[in-house]
């Protein structure tokens, strides 16, 4: 019997071919945290922003799992994380992970920056907290969006063929 | 360990980056000196595990916080004390 999943509800996120919407926050590396804009990663070169649950959530778990064995981490963008996991958190994820070779993860625990690129999801059974939906965003120097993946469901997994398709593009 | 120690963000033009543990007291006595004498300056939060904090060491010799990287003079020293009396030696009168 195939399990059905919960659709996620419509969202107006930013596209391909637009400008990624710039932040600044905490941004958590095996040795510390500074702020650091998107904008300051983009003039070393193209960025893969992934939104994702916050940590410990198996999703998570998975997509790391995922982007490690596919050595994303190694290709032609820096990978960055981003949820509302806070800077411990994803000290204690990056070690867990072995993902040593990501650029960082972001710590937004207001999720505003999930808010500005329209992919958060309000999660149900928890009071007061929501987290952002699973996303990929591949972001050119210039700040353009290359290649857009946003979860229609919950949970749903990126079109990993799709992103290396648009790495090997860039 | 030869690992090279991270540059500042490309939009950081703070005059020094200061290494600090997340509720350290010494370290916040060095805020409240930088905040008086109206320096700028960037913050890079370490490790709290004392055995995991490599990337002062390599800078200042020592796994203690707070750590003070000066970008004006390319002084990098450790010790509370040791920086109040530099950054006052050096910042006071400057603004």
């Amino acid at each position: 019997m195939r399990r059905k999943v919960t659709e996620l509800p419509e969202t107006d996120h930013v596209e391909t071919g637009e400008e990624a919407p710039d932040f600044t926050r905490p941004l958590v590396t095996d040795e510390y945290w500074e702020d650091v804009a998107l904008s300051d990663l983009l003039e070393d070169g193209p960025v893969l922003l992934v939104f994702h649950p916050m940590d410990g959530a198996f999703p998570t778990t998975y997509v790391y799992n995922e982007l490690k064995d596919r050595s994303i981490f190694d290709g032609p963008a820096q990978v960055v994380g981003i949820t509302i996991s806070t800077p411990y958190d994803h000290a204690k994820t990056i070690e867990e992970r072995g993902i040593e070779a990501i650029r960082g993860l972001y710590a937004d625990p207001k999720n505003g920056v999930a808010a500005e690129y329209g992919v958060t999801h309000d999660l149900d059974g928890m009071a007061g907290i929501e987290e952002p939906r699973l996303a990929l965003f591949l972001v050119e120097e210039d700040g353009t969006i290359a290649f857009d993946w946003v979860a229609e469901a919950w949970p749903q997994f990126p079109d990993y063929d799709a992103l290396e398709d648009a790495l090997a593009d860039l | 360990m030869t690992q090279a120690i991270p540059e500042e963000p490309a939009s950081v033009d703070a005059d020094l980056t200061l290494y600090r543990l997340h509720g350290c007291p010494f370290c916040e006595r060095v805020v409240t000196t930088l905040d008086d004498l109206d320096v700028d300056y960037h913050s890079r939060f370490i490790e709290a595990m004392h055995s995991e904090r490599d990337l002062i060491e390599r800078i200042a010799g020592s796994r203690e916080v707070p750590v003070i990287v000066d970008h004006n003079t390319g002084v990098a020293m450790g010790e509370s004390s040791r920086i109040v009396k530099y950054l006052y030696n050096t910042y006071r009168g400057d603004r």
